[in-house]
């Protein structure tokens, strides 16, 4: 995810802010809105993002850590079992060619990804490794290959269980294997999940799948051409989604799907560029990443400080266990859910694993985190909560300064990699909030077009406006969703285990064939 | 034996000159079978947004449907009336793979297209599908002018 900041000390910070505000005469919009929103969602937001009893570890984050540990423990380590699988099936070498036509397992993971790829890889690492160390990167790796199997069990689930109406299109998600699954197993309750879950999605779709997107594009923009109002870039922005949501105007989308993949690559690309040019960097920097991960290398906090923000960083990053990708992923045309379980858990592999710890990589080789020459360990800085770094930068700045060291241009081609990242998840974030729409008030032109307005309206409202609270509250919805969601997968993860049981023993005994054979 | 010739369809004059000439092949041949054959071209490795995915399958069934209708049906009632055997076949896929696979798949003992389809730059860079099915083909190919 685009927009993990540090919330307990924002929402914090703005429940204060917001009630001091409140007592002022002269007040903007946007303060009179900070201040009401803080003050009816601020226990909430608190509640979500709370910590540990003395520790700043937040509950959600162990939620989805700990649940990502038991389907990964329940199915056998099915993310290492089936990885060879999963390559083959997104090959398309069990695809029947006369389905040709039809969503591939390719191109449902490339959108999925889309959704999930952007400024949190970039900036969200940045923050990770600022204040957790390198040795946070360890912990995330480890948090990202967990999250595997949380994707795998909801997006199978999401396949198995979506609508498919008469004239061809399809709607899947959580809600629809809450409502059903649940029905399946003669249990109650799972219309209530999935009302419950609908009603965060679209909130976290408006807040964190937008607003804070068009936020943050706006800051980039103006960041390289000068500070102007962000309602320009609202109007810009909203203008484009409109025409690709509500207009239909695919030329855009296939723009943007074509060049976000490809931004994605380059970036990858730049990463390992650096790397080559910091050879001699590469064993101090994996000696760092492992013994941070163990001792902390002097970080705040320690090993715990790595861990958490590691933990953190991967859960926060992939949406694992949040139930977006379910969404996503429902689309595809297969007779057999569980092979998009099995394609689905690419994603945390490449989105944490591959992506966020190449920055990570990319931040520890390049010298930015300044350490002790004598001891090895990191300098914090005065207020000894973060490391210090070249020309103090943090998040994306960190971010771009580490690979302008190798790549003197890089930091331009970030700033509209991160553009471009931000509007895809628009996109794709409409549509999973459209779905939770549908769901609660309907399938039809009228219900999709409300909906539709309404995300262009908040898009300029995100990038108008700095609306603390509201972006915390929404956060806060994403999350929830994930509380809900995993809530159900515990039930429903036995249906899942039958899927898999009988379709292993079907690829076994050779019923299930390669339609291409291999090379 | 029924000699199987297939015949490639571009929805363009081309198209219809390869028809052209398969029929005249089929009238000397005597019994002889023609497919006819229009590839919408498809890669399952393009890019599409989640609404376009939920949406692929009926878009799918439309665009055969199109096809069908507009393309391949007048053509096969054409060879039709002129007493030739004929079946009609729409694909989505890579133009030279599919034609290629359905040849293979009938038994087809060749496969009669037109030259040119797709503009200079993506043949330049690409090849032409009529060159990459000449390149890749299991039967021979006429490729008619």
């Amino acid at each position: 995810m685009k927009h993990s900041q540090t919330f307990l000390a924002t929402g914090a910070a703005t429940l204060l802010a917001g009630a001091a505000r409140a007592q002022e005469e002269a007040l903007s919009l946007d303060d009179r809105v900070n201040a009401v929103f803080a003050d009816v969602t601020g226990p909430y937001v608190s509640f979500i993002f709370m910590p540990f009893p003395g520790t700043d570890f937040p509950w959600i984050v162990m939620w989805l850590v700990v649940a990502a540990t038991i389907f990964t423990l329940y199915f056998g380590f099915v993310q290492f079992r089936f990885f060879g699988h999963a390559i083959a099936l997104v090959k398309g070498d069990y695809s029947d060619p006369n389905d040709a036509g039809e969503v591939s397992h390719f191109q449902a993971l490339a959108t999925a990804l889309s959704g999930t790829v952007g400024l949190g890889n970039i900036a969200g690492v940045a923050v990770a490794v600022g204040i957790g160390g390198p040795g946070a990167t360890f912990w995330m790796i480890v948090a990202g290959l967990l999250g595997m199997a949380s994707k795998f069990t909801e997006c199978t689930l999401g396949v198995k269980y979506r609508n498919e109406y008469p004239d061809g299109t399809v709607s899947g998600g959580p809600m629809y294997y809450m409502q059903k699954g649940f029905e399946e197993l003669g249990l109650p309750g799972g219309r209530i999940l999935a009302v419950l879950f609908a009603v965060f999605c679209i909130f976290g779709a408006l807040g964190g799948g937008n607003m804070f997107q068009a936020n943050q594009a706006h800051a980039q923009i103006a960041g390289i051409v000068g500070d102007y109002p962000g309602i320009i870039t609202g109007l810009v922005f909203a203008a484009v989604v409109f025409a690709v949501i509500v207009g239909g105007i695919k030329s855009i989308a296939h723009v943007t799907e074509k060049i976000v993949p490809f931004m994605g690559l380059l970036y990858v690309g730049a990463a390992v560029i650096v790397l080559i040019a910091n050879y001699d960097m590469i064993g101090t920097a994996f000696g760092q990443i492992f013994a941070g991960a163990f001792t902390g290398l002097g970080v705040a906090g320690g090993l715990v400080g790595a861990l958490i923000q590691g933990f953190r960083r991967a859960a926060f990053s992939n949406e694992a266990g949040v139930g977006s990708a379910a969404i996503a992923h429902s689309a595809v045309r297969t007779n057999e859910p569980i092979t998009e379980g099995f394609v689905s858990l690419l994603e945390p592999l490449i989105d944490t694993v591959v992506i966020c710890t190449m920055t990570a990589l990319v931040i520890t080789i390049s010298g930015q985190l300044i350490t002790d020459p004598e001891t090895g360990r990191f300098v914090l800085d005065e207020a000894g909560t973060a490391i210090r770094t070249v020309g103090d930068t943090s998040g994306v700045a960190l971010t771009s300064a580490a690979f302008g060291t190798a790549i003197w241009w890089f930091p331009y081609v970030l700033a509209v990699a991160v553009v471009l990242f931000a509007f895809s998840t628009m996109i794709s974030w409409s549509y999973y909030g459209l779905k939770a729409w549908t769901y609660l008030f309907g399938e039809g032109r009228k219900t999709e077009l409300t909906f539709k307005v309404i995300f262009c309206v908040f898009t300029v409202i995100g990038a108008a406006a700095s609306l603390g609270p509201v972006i915390d509250f929404s956060d806060a919805m994403i999350f929830s969703m994930a509380v809900v969601n995993i809530f159900a997968l515990y039930f429903l993860m036995k249906l899942v285990k039958r899927e898999l049981e009988s379709y292993s023993s079907r690829l076994r005994s050779g019923k299930i064939q390669r339609f291409k054979a291999k090379a | 034996m029924t000699v199987k010739l297939v015949v490639g369809l571009d929805g363009q004059a081309s198209g219809e000159r390869a028809l052209a000439h398969a029929q005249h092949l089929a009238g000397l041949i005597g019994d002889c079978e023609l497919f006819v054959i229009y590839v919408i071209e498809w890669s399952p490795y393009s890019f599409q947004t989640a609404e376009e995915n939920a949406q692929r399958h009926r878009r799918r069934e439309e665009e055969i449907a199109t096809a069908t209708e507009r393309l391949v049906d007048p053509a096969v009632a054409k060879l039709r009336t002129s007493g030739l055997k004929a079946r009609g076949i729409v694909r989505h896929g890579d133009v030279a793979d599919t034609l290629n696979r359905i040849a293979r798949e009938e038994g087809a003992e060749q496969i009669i297209v037109a030259r040119m389809s797709e503009g200079g730059f993506v043949r330049r860079v690409f090849g032409s599908s009529t060159s990459n099915l000449v390149m890749g083909a299991v039967v021979p190919v006429t490729v008619v002018a």
